[in-house]
């Protein structure tokens, strides 16, 4: 990509980051290692790929995005205030009583979330189902859904990709964000999913494996993705990624997969992002 | 009451799905490799770009329905109750019924009456669970001619469903032309404005209840008998005016006495009207292997331990 759109994206997901910490401070509670690893192929995805329509949730030709993992919320909650599904001042009410956003995303709560996710392991076959739709239908929406790499622990995530793969649902296309943590630990300690992209061939996918932070690798695993079209094979992106990604204290750490950042924390991260937004700033905003 | 003419409700779900495929395209039907026992085999033959086999896999199964379903799909997704159910319950709950997808989920095989395959295959808590769940609704027909319209109705309602069903060929009870069901509604067989007894009843065991009621009557008891298909939303309104006209409310079900149709109506009446009851059904145990009428004997299910039963209580 050229270097503009790069720059673009770079700034972009730095202001998702931003967000994201934001509004995990202000809940308290959540998941900020999985999201900062997840955020930039959601990023990419939402800000240079999907075609959908912030004023019209249900258009049916609409790209659909399903997150598998949805503990990640703050990360699509992110994106989808960025782009218009609703107001960034939500974003202050994340897991608070009556808020529509979710401790993880309710698809009745909330326009954007095209599936209620959190229970790992159903996001996948949830897409499936609408790349099924979309294919008795004769639809040309694209269905893409991200899994983390513990998730894959899970015995339905292999049920629905051999499914995806039986049915051949080419339009069809996974993220692995494969941070390498888990709750308990490391996932090769905990339960090793490795060869990821290996078993995803076995089971009839075509397979990726990238730098799931670099633009760059994650366009171009896209533009292979869409190259597919008619090969009657699903993709599966493996993408290697980092935990609590780009604020120092939180990477590569296991601690940070379900805590939120107190005040202090959120300034240092904040001023590690090169934010001039300050919390204090975000929580008088309108 | 017809003695003579037996219906598995199994098959008439499959010829009624074929039937509900042709006026309506938007029915997709899953299975999970049991298409030739839950009979939906026969719309896989009929619309095989509407029916999808998705293997011994029940939870992607549920998963598979609930994006179909938020496509815009309706969708039938069926094994044997214990697989349907049981199973596969969490993926039921937060990928199905959270969302209030238009899912139906119907189960053939519930219960002892799976017969010689034993306890595995034997599900006695499916309506306790599945009741359990918001948004759900429950509805268990008792013969052929009752299980047609409620798989009807149920595409009228924009929701998940789960109807259960049986193996075995039972009893017709209804009129095709006649009957009607209500989602809600109990229909009332034998009514009484003062009854020594009120037999309750669901399934394959209607039949026995109604049996049981002839019994009844002919040492001079006056009884009523009602069918609750409608398990959930169950019918209050009905509950309380029978517990109002009867000594005795007895609930008969092949299934656990724990959740089912006697949970439900013992939630219903200790709030509303408390009564004496008795909750006829599996007794907290586990079913073993036999045919279907010896299961039925062994675990007191027939019209004749209906009867016993419910003898020595009012006598």
């Amino acid at each position: 990509m050229d270097d503009k759109k790069l720059q673009n994206l770079q700034d972009e997901a730095k202001n998702l980051r931003r967000d994201i910490l934001l509004m995990l401070s202000e809940s308290g509670s959540g998941h900020p290692g999985g999201s900062l690893s997840a955020i930039d192929v959601i990023a990419y995805l939402f800000l240079a790929e999907m075609r959908y329509d912030p004023a019209n949730p249900g258009w049916e030709d609409r790209d659909r995005f399903i997150l598998s993992k949805g503990h990640a919320a703050p990360a699509l909650y992110a994106v989808l205030a960025y782009r218009g599904y609703f107001s960034r001042k939500l974003l202050k009410t994340l897991r608070k009583l009556g808020s529509p956003l979710q401790g993880h995303p309710d698809s009745r709560k909330l326009p954007g979330v095209e599936s209620s996710t959190g229970s790992l392991g159903q996001g996948i076959s949830v897409a499936g189902g609408i790349a099924l739709a979309g294919k008795i239908d004769k639809k040309d929406y694209r269905v893409f859904s991200l899994v983390g790499d513990g998730e894959i622990e899970e015995g339905q995530v292999w049920e629905a990709a051999m499914a995806c793969a039986h049915f051949k649902l080419d339009k069809l296309c996974l993220f692995v964000d494969n941070n390498g943590l888990q709750i308990d630990g490391l996932v090769s300690d905990v339960m090793s999913v490795y060869p990821i992209a290996e078993k995803f061939k076995a089971f009839g996918w075509n397979t990726l494996e990238i730098d799931g932070h670099d633009f760059n690798q994650i366009e171009s695993a896209v533009e292979t993705f869409k190259a597919s079209a008619g090969s009657g094979k699903p993709t599966a992106v493996v993408c290697k990624s980092v935990k609590g990604k780009c604020i120092s204290f939180m990477e590569n750490k296991a601690s940070w997969h379900g805590i939120a950042p107190n005040k202090e924390e959120t300034e240092k991260a904040l001023e590690e992002l090169g934010c001039v937004e300050t919390l204090e700033d975000w929580l008088r905003e309108d | 009451m017809g003695k003579s003419e037996m219906v598995a409700t199994r098959d008439v779900y499959g010829k009624t799905l074929v039937e509900m495929g042709r006026e309506n395209k938007n029915i997709v039907v899953l299975d999970a490799d049991l298409s030739g026992s839950t009979k939906t085999a026969a719309f896989g033959k009929a619309y095989p770009d509407r029916f999808f086999n998705m293997g011994i896999a029940e939870a992607n199964m549920m998963g598979f329905a609930a994006g179909l379903a938020l496509s815009g799909k309706t969708v039938f997704a069926s094994s044997f109750a214990m697989f349907a159910t049981l199973r596969p319950f969490e993926q039921i709950r937060n990928s199905i019924a959270a969302q209030n997808c238009n899912v139906k989920i119907v189960a053939t095989h519930s219960g002892i009456s799976v017969g010689e395959d034993g306890m595995s295959h034997q599900s006695i808590e499916d309506i306790a669970i599945m009741r359990a769940l918001p948004n759900m609704n429950v509805f268990v027909p008792a013969d052929g001619p009752s299980t047609a319209f409620i798989i009807r109705e149920a595409t009228r309602i924009n929701g998940p469903v789960y109807i259960r069903l049986s193996r075995p060929a039972t009893p017709v009870i209804y009129n095709p032309d006649t009957y009607e069901f209500q989602r809600g509604k109990a229909n009332i067989i034998k009514d009484s404005p003062r009854a020594d007894v009120a037999l309750l009843a669901i399934g394959t065991l209607l039949h026995e209840a109604i049996h049981a009621a002839e019994l009844l009557e002919a040492d001079g008891y006056s009884v009523i008998v009602a069918d609750f298909a409608s398990i959930k939303p169950i019918d209050k309104e009905a509950l309380v005016k029978i517990a109002k006209a009867s000594r005795l409310i007895v609930t008969i079900e092949e299934h656990s006495i724990i959740g089912g149709l006697g949970g439900a109506v013992a939630e219903v009446l200790s709030e509303e009207y408390p009564s004496h009851m008795m909750r006829i059904g599996i007794m907290d145990v586990f079913g073993e292997s036999g045919t279907p009428a010896a299961l039925f004997k062994h675990f007191g299910l027939t019209a004749d331990d209906i009867y016993r039963k419910v003898q020595k209580a009012i006598r």
